[in-house]
């Protein structure tokens, strides 16, 4: 079963939308983001995974989280929550932390909007990530999330688009 | 639709810029924001001269563009901002599906939930 279900990018808005789907109720979907010890095994790529070392998953509660690449580099980030409604919806920004594992001042953190649907007989998860500008994408992304050499692949379709476009 | 046919030699050029893991590498890494020559050359293991001469092959390939800044080099990546933010947003496509087939696989554990 394929789990991704639709993916849509929106360059001038500056978001992207992707839904999956899973054969689990809200609840269980839920709780991998509730839970932190589920959360760490998926939120990093296997390059980098996340450890989080608070994650108080309630409204105005905050998360710190560190990513721990192939040579012992340890990005830091953290999430403020904005939305808890179990098992329908989460909302919250997530931004850069400095080596004291603190919001890092001056970068805009992303934002996450989160909905959890029955569907099915199983749950439709559709996450929006919006973004400020293309500097902060790359930052956040040289924060180790890339999921490997893949994006360069598609860079060279890209190009080659942009060429015959 | 106005269709522009790239000359073969210019097809040749960008593959054979691409063609190269740590040319590709340096092209994703300047997409967002622009980089020194010498910041680049930091992070491989190769003399500054050698992630230079990557850098030109992606410059003849008209993939990047350099820039002086002061005493350094500024590498940028030749997309235009629009294409840029789809390039970026395309990476974080990847990662999101990255964590949609994890969160599968944690759920499909017996007993995990």
């Amino acid at each position: 079963m394929m789990t991704v279900i639709s993916t849509v990018t929106d360059p001038e808005a500056l978001t992207l939308t992707v839904v999956a789907q899973f054969a689990a109720s809200p609840d269980q979907v839920w709780g991998v983001w509730q839970n932190p010890r589920q959360l760490e095994r998926w939120w990093g790529p296997p390059t980098y995974p996340a450890t989080f070392t608070r994650h108080d998953f309630r409204v105005g509660g905050e998360s710190r989280y560190y990513m721990t690449g192939p040579e012992g580099d340890q990005p830091h980030g953290w999430w403020r929550m904005f939305v808890i409604d179990e098992p329908r919806r989460l909302e919250f920004s997530n931004g850069l932390a400095g080596e004291d594992g603190e919001p890092e001042l001056g970068v805009e953190p992303m934002g996450a909007n989160v909905t959890f649907e029955s569907f099915d007989g199983g749950t439709r998860m559709t996450t929006e990530s919006t973004f400020v500008d293309v500097a902060q994408m790359e930052k956040m992304l040289a924060m180790g999330m890339r999921e490997g050499m893949q994006q360069a692949v598609h860079q060279i379709d890209d190009v080659l688009m942009s060429e015959y476009a | 639709m106005v269709v522009h046919q790239l000359e073969d030699r210019e097809v040749d050029r960008v593959f054979r810029a691409l063609a190269d893991a740590t040319r590709r590498d340096i092209f994703e890494r300047v997409i967002g924001n622009g980089l020194s020559v010498s910041s680049l050359a930091h992070d491989y293991q190769m003399s500054f001269a050698a992630v230079q001469k990557h850098v030109s092959v992606l410059e003849r390939a008209a993939l990047v563009t350099k820039e002086r800044h002061g005493r350094e080099q500024i590498v940028h990546s030749n997309l235009g901002t629009l294409r840029q933010a789809a390039a970026l947003l395309e990476s974080f496509e990847e990662i999101w599906i990255g964590r949609a087939t994890r969160i599968a696989e944690i759920l499909g554990e017996k007993g995990s939930a």
